[in-house]
């Protein structure tokens, strides 16, 4: 089978909508357009009905009640509200949040803000393998905390945090526990119940489904979770988010919600096998390449490898018909290097050095050998023309050379 | 990223990798930059001691495609120039030539300073060369 190129590998930065998913959505721009907040007539009638069949389907996806999902423009919205939702209505019971340095910049970015208006914030570091530790967490809470915040997946290294153990946790010391579960749900299994957690957030875009729309889960039972809303004008979504519903977004995103959760298990199972043949062949045909993060506790189609001596851009230059990620600063806008790498331990050298591949429902075996062989050449040529890897053949340690820095 | 066509021929077609042997007298290494930095350069010429030319120039660069193609196009330029036409040229040059967008301005400043760290360590080495013949000149006392 002729592959089509360019390839497309980089499914955590965003998925193609499913075929199917397109197909759901399209009567509601020209047909079933009216608005799911018009009482008074069928064509609202309608689209409210919609809203309410896609609510349904992704409250499925996650083990919830339809009532506890709230469309969002997406989860970094889905983030902001959850964070500062909470910061602001339990604002007389404490004003520190625990939450991780490898999260999302939309978690990050919001604590940050957070700390202007006088919150604190404890940003947990992570061991080698991109874990959280749970000892450390323990120890971070106060009487103050009022909300604990780590993602359940990480979109660049693919690790899968303890969240059910953080959520038994946030349980015993009764304080909300929110995850970004983004790059989990319709992956692997997800159910709030079971993680025991209170808030979640979701991305239509990152499961097939359309850009511009996600949602956030919340608990309405044991405990009951009171958002301020960030978003005024209406009262729209029980209060908590106003604004006139995205009805054809969200009905693709319901859509692509129950495919996910009926072709999880299958399409886990196929990416994984990928996955790992991406992984082994790499492995078998060069030396010093280092996965990053844990290989057990990880996505089933994800994977971020470094390629010692080897530049980031560089490399994905050579593979220019290969769409994937580095963590390489110059691949960043702001020349920084990936800050999950950074906080794994690593060392910028080898967070310049990264790749990150993320396979997808419609990755093939021929691609990822196209993959695999192209690296491997790329790879192979650029050592050989790395100072870094002459001075590492020559038995010199890198480490502990003085750099000539200008 | 949108790469000039002259940055993707010096990545696809580099001109002078390699490495001449560093204890050759007249041979100048420059080691510039560091991993951490995601830059990491070594330009080495060769230069004939009597008429101050550059007759060869290799390199071996650890970074992005305007890092490769910045000190590739530096050998292409080094070779049949003598070390005073070296020491001129600037990074400007190389931004012009390679149509270097500002983001990558820095990747040719790299370059320029590996070019002079090149020719100053020949010229330390020739002055070592140069102190060590005087010594040997002097009749021992």
């Amino acid at each position: 089978m002729a592959i089509k190129l360019p390839i497309y590998m980089d499914y955590h930065a965003t998925t193609p909508v499913d075929p199917r998913v397109v197909e759901t959505i399209v009567p509601y721009f020209t047909q079933h357009f009216g608005n799911a907040a018009s009482r008074n007539h069928p064509f609202g009638w309608e689209a409210e009905e919609a809203v309410d069949k896609a609510r349904k389907q992704v409250a499925d996806l996650i083990g919830a009640n339809a009532k506890e999902v709230v469309f969002t423009s997406g989860a970094t919205e889905s983030d902001n509200l959850a964070i500062k939702g909470v910061a602001e209505m339990y604002r007389e019971k404490g004003n520190h949040i625990v939450t991780c340095v490898t999260e999302h910049k939309a978690v990050i970015d919001t604590c940050k803000r957070l700390e202007k208006e006088g919150y604190r914030v404890t940003y947990l570091g992570v061991q080698k393998n991109g874990l959280v530790s749970l000892d450390e967490l323990r120890n971070a809470i106060t009487d103050k905390t009022i909300l604990i915040t780590i993602m359940t997946a990480n979109n660049e290294i693919g690790v899968i945090q303890p969240i059910a153990e953080i959520g038994a946790i946030a349980k015993e010391k009764g304080i909300l526990f929110h995850t970004d579960a983004v790059q989990a749900v319709g992956k692997i299994p997800f159910s709030v119940n079971d993680l025991k957690v209170d808030m979640a957030s979701m991305s239509a875009h990152k499961m097939y489904g359309p850009k511009g729309v996600g949602a956030l889960y919340v608990r309405r039972r044991n405990p009951r979770v009171l958002l301020a809303p960030i978003i005024d004008g209406g009262g729209h979504e029980r209060g908590m988010r106003s604004g006139t519903l995205n009805v054809p977004g969200i009905v693709g995103f319901g859509k692509a919600a129950e495919l996910c959760r009926t072709e999880m298990a299958t399409d886990a199972e196929r990416m994984g096998r990928l996955r790992d043949r991406l992984n082994d062949k790499l492995h078998n045909g060069l030396d010093e390449i280092y996965v990053n993060g844990s290989i057990e506790r990880r996505l089933p189609h994800s994977l971020n490898i470094s390629f010692a001596y080897v530049e980031g851009e560089s490399l994905l230059m050579g593979i220019n018909d290969v769409a994937v990620s580095s963590g390489s600063a110059c691949t960043s806008a702001s020349l920084e290097p990936s800050y999950v790498l950074k906080a794994l331990g690593a060392g910028d050298d080898l967070a310049h050095s990264s790749i990150r591949f993320g396979l997808g429902r419609w990755t093939t075996e021929e691609e990822v050998d196209y993959v695999a062989d192209k690296l491997i050449n790329v790879v192979t040529r650029l050592r050989e023309m790395s100072p870094l890897y002459e001075l590492a053949k020559e038995g010199v340690d890198l480490a502990t050379m003085q750099w000539e820095v200008h | 990223m949108a790469y000039s066509s002259k940055v993707i021929d010096h990545y696809e077609n580099p001109r002078n990798v390699g490495s001449l042997p560093k204890e050759d007298p007249n041979v100048g290494t420059g080691l510039v930059g560091a991993p951490e930095c995601g830059d990491v350069m070594k330009l080495q010429v060769r230069i004939n001691p009597q008429t101050g030319v550059i007759d060869d120039a290799k390199f071996k660069t650890f970074g992005c495609g305007s890092a490769i193609a910045s000190s590739s196009l530096a050998t292409e330029w080094l070779k049949g120039r003598t070390v005073n036409e070296a020491l001129a040229i600037k990074n400007t040059d190389i931004v012009t030539e390679l149509s270097l967008p500002p983001v990558k301005i820095h990747c040719s400043v790299l370059a320029e300073d590996a070019i002079k760290a090149a020719i100053n360590d020949y010229k330390k080495k020739q002055g070592a060369k140069a102190t060590l013949a005087q010594e040997q000149a002097q009749p021992a006392l």
